[in-house]
């Protein structure tokens, strides 16, 4: 039974950083209709601009900084290369161009930095269990609670409370409209683009605290991303959040009982709602179908 | 040149390739495997192209026929044309069975609902180690000289390459056929406008699911062919990530052409295995390809010898 | 980097033989003796293990130097073909076809991960090509499915558990619990490493599997925690091992208990944060040790040619010894003939400007595995590289390997 517990909660913990990278992939796919493949590359960059920067602003600096570069490099790829295809009605062009973006950017990646893996080094402050029975919540593990709950707030308060975050929504829901009201859909679909890339790369270094550093880290982590939002509900920023925690929380308890499944439990999940309820636990009908 | 004249002199280059393809610094097995591929994505492209449904978990039944007819020769006959049929029944029947939890599904769901069933068949393979060989794929077994009455045909690889080359025309007649039926034209009514083939009394479920089985048989029956080739199987073979492959296959060749993915196996399948015997940077390499065609090639490389098509 | 040069000389040579091809048959442009022979060595140069792969791909251009500065095989010169198989198994078996096919190689040799050494070993066999395994370590390479073209550098899952389980038991307590990677490797290991505590007298707590690639080990590690083990065990490798270190540090978990495992490598230990470093790991070579002849020699060599600050890796010397081993054979035999060249390996006996071990080191001859030494021993934490792991112990492979007849592998020569 404890030990169900503590799966649970672990799990739990783990499905928030499901829930950060899933935000960032939801924003994209909600506004500017991209499937982004590349998004895990966007991570990479994140964590490794990070990594090389720590030395000089210290880890708190470099957390800061690197995800504002991925963000600021998310913005100059949506300029030169997404925005050209907007006006390709079928998605899978996003997906076939982002995904050779992806290809491009973890060879960068292993030729700027090399294939052996580096060690981002956390702050002994909170490289540390808090207590000793719950050995398994971490400084680092709340600290990754707080800012994916931060991020998820802030990004929730821009939207509903803000000009430019109210244009986000108008134009998830009806880009042509918002158009013809004359908001410059070109400059707010770049922003989120921005954003989006932002959350991917504050998800990399945040990875990078208990992951090595290495090319492909990003593959991995992106496909249960997907499966968050899909569970969430498409369109909608909560579900994506709710979506990850669930998957974490499915994954724990699986883990308990029959750890070969548990990684192929998200996608019995995924299957389930799918057929259950199609458009997700909280999503609006009809989007991407 | 005319369609009937470029489809001939394709159809004379491919019988012709094992004395060509050396000459210019290719093998034999990069031929039969272009030709393995372009079965799947064709296939497939039958449920993407034609039908509009976005399946993303094909390499799911490409893999099941791998392992059907792996396991086949290694635990019950050595046979290599009982190994493909029973490889494809598997495939295809799998996505047979499926197929009514996919086809109400429509765009990012019906791609999110296939790769989760791909997935799902993926992990059975990987955490079935004993029969499976799990991670480190099903290896043991070999394709097995054919008997014709009294004839045995030794599969070389220049002969299996010719029953590739025949397995291959055998699909592509299937698929012209259906193409050409009612069925066929149903299923492109289904991808233009599913609403209105619902106001003519036309219930599009049932197309779409007879458009992801026989897709499944299709892809299966590449699937035992790809195993057959290097008489091994692993799971990368069913991962979604081969999935993606095939679709980007197909987008790179163009999706709305019968041979268009044809063309993306071979800008795929080539480019890899040249490039990335240049240099360590070939990922760079066919990254800028992809790019470049969405930039350049709004419908796919193919998209520029069809008639019909309009720059968008 | 030096497998650049050696495929940018293949392009050159294609482009050569592209443009003999214009103007006359290239069969007969060359004299036999004079055509250079080429061994074919796939690896992953991209993807997950690309930094083990590089690492031993620079050991067999080293070796291949010196082959071709002592005037190369039968006295043509050697050519390395390298080509990337990106950890892929059915990409492995496409380019050992082209190297075989293509590019006209006389052997083959490489691998990082299990499936592709599975997937090679049965292109080679089906062509009757010699094929030296040099760092997959799944048992079956040269157990039960060995052919007579396989051999291998790297040591047995089993010789890595035999090398270090006594010690631990010793050391620590005969408790242990698992975490394994959940394919043939972590398996293998697992289940002889069950077998040795077994006979020591210890028993098993309990055992996690863990799907290779598994980025999130808490669930595991929490599992390992709750049977308060003496020891935890944790035979991950490459970048999962790495993960999983990281994570353990952080729940404080070396504080609990030691943890110890299967196979470390210097690769990974470069990849660990200090506090992630600690416990007790079977490495293959090492670059230090004192009292061995040739291997300062080899490092400094090594140091000439790669002067980006790296130091040579078990893999590095997989790929030398890999690369070396072939010559040897083929010297031995006086021909290229793969059956007189396996045959010829067979009981081979590496010298000591090769094994850079103190241990005999040979080709057995029933299952064709290299009896080649474990270096057990203990991270350390407050290292910097390459200082970062302390050898307790080398240990003769022939001694701990399990018989020819447990390996469950019959040769299979045509009669």
């Amino acid at each position: 039974m404890q030990l169900l517990l503590f799966n649970a909660f672990n799990g739990l913990i783990q499905g928030v950083f499901y829930a950060l990278m899933a935000l960032g992939l939801a924003l994209i796919l909600s506004l500017n209709s991209v499937i982004n493949m590349a998004h895990g590359g966007f991570l990479v960059i994140g964590a490794y601009l990070a990594y090389t920067l720590s030395p000089y602003l210290g880890f708190w600096g470099a957390l800061i900084v690197g995800p504002l570069l991925a963000g600021v490099i998310g913005l100059a790829v949506e300029r030169g290369l997404i925005r050209p295809i907007y006006k390709r009605s079928d998605p899978l062009y996003s997906l076939l161009l982002t995904f050779g973006l992806a290809l491009i950017i973890e060879d960068l990646t292993r030729t700027i930095w090399g294939a052996q893996g580096l060690p981002l080094e956390v702050p002994d402050v909170i490289n540390s269990p808090v207590s000793e029975t719950y050995f398994f919540i971490t400084g680092y593990r709340l600290f990754v609670i707080g800012i994916t709950a931060a991020a998820a707030i802030g990004l929730y308060l821009l939207l509903r409370y803000t000009l430019l975050g109210i244009r986000i929504r108008a134009g998830t829901s009806d880009l042509e409209t918002t158009a013809a009201l004359g908001v410059n859909i070109y400059k707010l679909r770049a922003l989120n683009f921005g954003f989006g890339c932002l959350f991917a790369g504050l998800a990399g270094v945040l990875a990078a605290g208990v992951l090595g550093l290495t090319p492909p880290m990003g593959n991995s982590l992106i496909m249960p991303s997907f499966v968050a939002i899909i569970i969430g509900g498409v369109g909608s920023l909560f579900g994506a959040v709710l979506g990850g925690l669930l998957i974490g929380l499915a994954a724990g308890i699986v883990t308990t009982y029959y750890p070969a499944a548990s990684e192929a439990v998200i996608y019995l999940m995924m299957l389930i709602v799918l057929a259950v309820r199609p458009r997700g636990l909280l999503g609006e009908e009809g989007l991407f179908e | 040149m005319t369609r009937a004249a470029t489809i001939a002199a394709m159809w004379i280059a491919l019988i012709a390739l094992p004395w060509w393809l050396p000459l210019i610094g290719g093998y034999t097995a990069l031929g039969s495997k272009v030709l393995i591929y372009a079965i799947a994505t064709m296939g497939l492209n039958l449920v993407l192209g034609f039908t509009g449904g976005l399946s993303f978990g094909q390499a799911a039944y490409f893999g099941l026929g791998g392992y059907g007819a792996g396991m086949t020769l290694k635990y019950l006959v050595p046979s290599t044309p009982l190994a493909i049929l029973i490889g494809t029944l598997v495939g295809g029947l799998a996505a047979t069975i499926l197929g009514p939890l996919v086809m109400r599904r429509r765009g990012i769901y019906f791609a999110m609902i296939t790769i989760a069933i791909g997935q799902l068949f993926y992990f059975v393979i990987v955490r079935w180690n004993e029969v499976t060989g799990g991670e480190d794929g099903l290896a043991g077994f070999g394709r097995q000289d054919i008997h014709l009455g009294n004839v045995v045909i030794p599969l070389t690889d220049v002969n299996f390459y010719y029953l590739v080359l025949l397995c291959f025309t055998v699909a592509v007649a299937v698929m012209w056929t259906l193409l050409q039926s009612p069925l066929g034209h149903t299923w492109v009514a289904i991808r233009e406008n599913r609403r209105r083939l619902q106001f003519l009394g036309v219930r599009p479920e049932r197309y779409v699911w007879a458009s992801f089985a026989i897709a499944g048989f299709i892809t299966a029956f590449a699937g035992t062919l790809n195993a057959l080739l290097f008489n091994f199987t692993s799971p990368q073979d069913l991962h979604w990530i081969l999935s993606g492959d095939f679709v980007i296959m197909i987008v790179l060749g163009g999706m709305r052409s019968f041979f268009g993915p044809l063309i993306g196996v071979i800008i795929f399948v080539v480019a890899q295995d040249y490039l990335s015997s240049l240099t360590d940077n070939w990922m760079t390499f066919i990254g800028l390809i992809f790019v470049l065609i969405v930039l350049l090639f709004p419908r796919g490389v193919f998209g520029i010898f069809d008639r019909r098509a309009k720059i968008a | 980097m030096q497998a650049k040069v050696s495929r940018r000389r293949l392009v050159q040579a294609g482009a050569a033989l592209a443009a003999s091809t214009l103007s006359s048959p290239p069969i007969l442009t060359y004299a036999q003796g004079e055509t250079p022979i080429k061994i074919g060595m796939h690896d992953p140069l991209t993807g997950t293990y690309a930094a083990e792969g590089e690492s031993e791909v620079r050991g067999a251009n080293m070796a291949l130097a010196e082959i071709n500065a002592k005037g190369g095989m039968l006295g043509r010169k050697v050519q390395l073909v390298v080509e990337d198989d990106a950890a892929n198994a059915g990409l492995a078996s496409q380019k050992a076809t082209k190297m075989i096919d293509q590019d006209k190689v006389s052997m083959l040799m490489g691998s990082v991960s299990s499936a592709t050494a599975l997937a090679v070993n049965q292109v080679a066999h089906g062509r009757g090509v010699v094929y030296m395994v040099t760092g997959g370590h799944t048992d079956p390479v040269t157990g039960s499915q060995c052919h007579w073209t396989t051999f291998r550098i790297c040591t047995t899952t089993y010789m890595l558990a035999a090398g270090l389980a006594g010690t631990l038991y010793k050391k620590f307590g005969g408790k242990w619990y698992f975490i394994t990677p959940d394919y043939a490797f972590g398996h293998t290991l697992q289940e002889s490493y069950a077998k040795l505590l077994k006979d020591l007298g210890g028993t098993v707590l309990g055992n996690s599997l863990s799907p290779l690639g598994t980025t999130d080990f808490s669930s595991y590690l929490i599992k390992a925690e709750q049977s308060k083990p003496d020891v935890l065990i944790n035979l991950t490798d490459g970048q999962d091992l790495v993960n999983c270190m990281k994570q353990a540090a952080q729940f404080g978990l070396m504080k609990k208990f030691p943890i110890g495992g299967g196979l470390s490598e210097l690769e990974v230990l470069r990849a660990l944060p200090k506090e992630a470093r600690q416990g007790w790991w079977t490495l293959e070579w090492w670059w230090d040790q004192p009292n061995t002849p040739h291997v300062k020699e080899w490092v400094a060599a090594y140091q000439k040619i790669h002067t980006d600050g790296t130091w040579p890796s078990a893999r590095t010397w997989f790929g030398y010894a890999g690369l070396h081993s072939l010559g040897l054979g083929v010297a031995k035999a006086k021909s290229l003939e793969p059956v007189k060249v396996a045959r010829a390996l067979e009981g081979l006996e590496l010298p000591d400007e090769i094994k850079l071990q103190p241990n005999k080191v040979y080709f057995r001859p029933g299952d064709h595995q290299l009896m080649s030494s474990e270096f057990p021993g203990e991270d350390l934490p407050d290292g910097t590289y390459p200082n970062l792991f302390k050898v307790a112990d080398i240990v003769a492979g022939d001694k701990i390997a399990l018989s020819v007849k447990d390996t469950g592998c019959h040769l299979d020569y045509k009669a």
